[in-house]
């Protein structure tokens, strides 16, 4: 019953390296994915939205609905 | 001194369990001497069945009759002179469940979860009493035609229209998208 003797010394610097890589490339692709699945087509929505506006016609069409204060709709 | 029923010992880590199951708790007395049996004398060493605690302050059997004591003297010399069944026996002196009898399953767990249902059920009916005789009547802003009122002067305001709320209107055919 002589079992080998286990690994005494080293530990923390084996788990380091082997978790160490694994937990920056995790880091890296959950940042590469949050900006290319959710910051970049952001800013291409408000790009877009800003593109084709017009924002006379966006305010006379909010005065007309009677939500300003400052200006009523016109016929009032 | 010191004493600690028996009963109480073994109850000490479950002791809701108990207490759910039995009237213990308003008739406890020291003077109850009838209930009252096996008193452990808590200034000593004890023995604890416990998964952390491999080794108890003292071993399992403190009084030793002829056999265990020849066992004990046994012990003394080499241990290759031991057969198997001694070795058990050693064992078994010493402690008293062995990890895996320790780590045994029980029904524990169906009083917990009932236990956990009953309780979900009173609140329930205390929720109930509470939702009919206290709370106040609700602020009108909460009604049908305020609500859609409010959902309409959103849009007008064009609430949030690239990505939120007005970004799901469709505005040319007045619905949602």
């Amino acid at each position: 019953m002589s079992l080998a003797k286990p690994a005494m010394r080293g530990l923390l610097g084996k788990r380091l390296r082997f978790h160490l890589p694994i937990a920056f490339a995790l880091s890296l692709v959950a940042a590469a994915a949050f900006k290319y699945g959710v910051t970049e087509p952001r800013k291409q929505a408000y790009a877009d939205f800003y593109k084709q506006y017009d924002a006379t016609k966006e305010f006379n069409n909010m005065r007309e609905a009677g939500i300003f204060q400052s200006v009523r709709p016109t016929g009032e | 001194m010191l004493h600690l029923t028996k009963g109480r010992v073994g109850c000490l880590l479950s002791r809701r369990v108990v207490l759910a199951l039995t009237n213990r708790g308003a008739r406890m007395s020291s003077h109850d001497h009838h209930e009252v049996s096996d008193k452990v004398d808590m200034s000593q060493p004890m023995y604890w069945d416990r998964l952390d605690t491999p080794l108890p302050d003292r071993p399992w059997k403190d009084v030793l009759d002829s056999t265990d004591k020849s066992l004990k003297q046994k012990e003394k010399g080499p241990w290759t002179a031991l057969s198997k069944e001694e070795k058990i026996a050693l064992y078994r002196l010493k402690f008293n469940h062995t990890y895996p009898e320790m780590k045994r399953p029980s029904h524990e767990w169906k009083t917990v979860i009932g236990g956990m249902f009953i309780v979900f059920g009173i609140t329930g009916l205390v929720v109930l009493w509470q939702c009919h005789y206290v709370y106040p009547p609700q602020p009108h802003t909460f009604g049908e035609e305020w609500q859609a009122k409010q959902v309409q002067r959103m849009l007008d305001m064009q609430i949030n229209p690239i990505e939120g709320f007005s970004a799901q209107w469709d505005y040319k055919n007045k619905q949602w998208k």
